[in-house]
This record gives structure tokens, sequence and C-alpha cells, in this order.
């Protein structure tokens, strides 16, 4: 396979994942999910008290293309913890059920809460890393 | 073009050696449960992974959604 010369989506991914301890790629943005799936696993990491950077991948469809080039993933969301994947909203909803993805965020304790997808009147979520966008990466 | 939850289900079973799958869905967003021998010892992003390439670029396109519930089965 020939390497591309270079890539700055790629680039610019990359180093939002290598930079992000915990990003969800996803469609919309925490405060107004796109898709029912993103909603799930906003709401999971919230559940979670988790800070993460979140990216919408909407904006600019070479973002998603670059993003399951990179990672081998088709669809969206996809969280990285630590600069890999855990999965999509399916590995994720069973990571958190069982207290996997809890242990992976170093998260001790309670046993998981109900968790509701997120809706419009949801609270907003506080992100502790600066909010990211491609945008700013670029 | 929709598409239909027994042709998912025939493209799983055909492209897994020994899967066994059931599919519901809207011709849209699809919800497997498949189980099968070539998942054991594979970690969860594999096993979906190897359902994922099943399909290819269809995931996202044509198959707008699918929802995978996979339970590793004993190699017999």
């Amino acid at each position: 396979m020939s390497e591309s010369t270079s890539n700055p989506m790629r680039e610019a991914l990359q180093s939002a994942i290598s930079e992000n301890p915990v990003i969800l790629f996803m469609k919309g943005t925490p405060e107004a999910p796109a898709c029912g799936f993103s909603a799930r696993s906003v709401a999971m990491l919230e559940a979670l008290d988790q800070p993460f950077a979140a990216v919408n991948i909407l904006p600019d469809p070479r973002i998603r293309q670059e993003l399951s080039t990179l990672s081998g993933w088709p669809t969206i969301p996809q969280l990285f913890v630590d600069g890999e994947l855990v999965g999509g909203c399916d590995i994720v909803t069973e990571m958190y059920q069982t207290g996997e993805l809890q242990k992976l965020l170093g998260i001790e304790g309670e046993a998981p809460a109900t968790v509701t997808p997120a809706t419009a009147d949801a609270a907003p979520l506080t992100v502790d890393a600066a909010p990211l966008t491609i945008d700013n990466l670029l | 073009m929709s598409v239909s939850p027994d042709e998912l289900k025939g493209r799983i079973e055909a492209g897994i050696p020994g899967a066994r799958a059931d599919v519901t869905g809207d011709g849209h967003h699809f919800e497997a449960i498949i189980e099968g021998p070539a998942f054991s010892g594979l970690s969860r992003i594999a096993q979906h992974k190897l359902v994922y390439d099943v399909f290819g670029s269809e995931l996202g396109d044509r198959i707008h959604a699918l929802s995978l519930k996979i339970t590793p089965t004993e190699a017999r």
C-alpha cells in the first residue's frame, strides 16, 4: 500500500486522538447529538462524569472518511481512550454494563445507572478539556 | 434501495463460517444478534470488525446502522 505523502486531515485526527485521553467522534455535538447512537455514547460518558473531547464528524465528509481509514472502523460514533479505539456504541454499551468501561477509564465504584438516551433537554455537558473541533486543529 | 433483514442474515452466515444470525430492522437500521465459533478468542473490536468486513463500504451508506450483539461459541 502506498503511503499518501501529506494528509493534514489525517494528521489532525491522529494528534486529536493522541492528545486527548478520552475522545469521542460523533454525529453532532454532546449538547445536540444528531444520531441516537452518538447520543447514547455521550449519555454513558456523562453518567460516569467522564470528561471527554468530542469531534463532530458531520461538517466535513472527509473527517469521517479519514477517521475510518485510520481506525479501520466504518461506523460512527467511535470512542478512543488513551489513543486506542474502544469501539462504537454497541461495544461501549456492553462495556458500560459490565463495568469494563469504568475500569478502562479508571473510575471505581458504583454499579452503573440505567442510561437513558440524551434528549434535547438534558443538561449540557461540561467538558474539562477545551472543546475540540477539527476546524481549530487545522 | 432498501435492504432486508433476511439479506443481512444470509450474508453474515455465508461470510462468517459457522455463524448464526438473527437480524431485525426497518430497511435502514438493523440489529443483529450473532453467535459463532469464529468470534471466540477475539477482542470485541475484532469480533465486530469480522462482521463489518462482510459489508465493507455498504455500512453507513446502504446499511445506515447495524447494531451488533455478538456471542462467541465453542468451536466444534
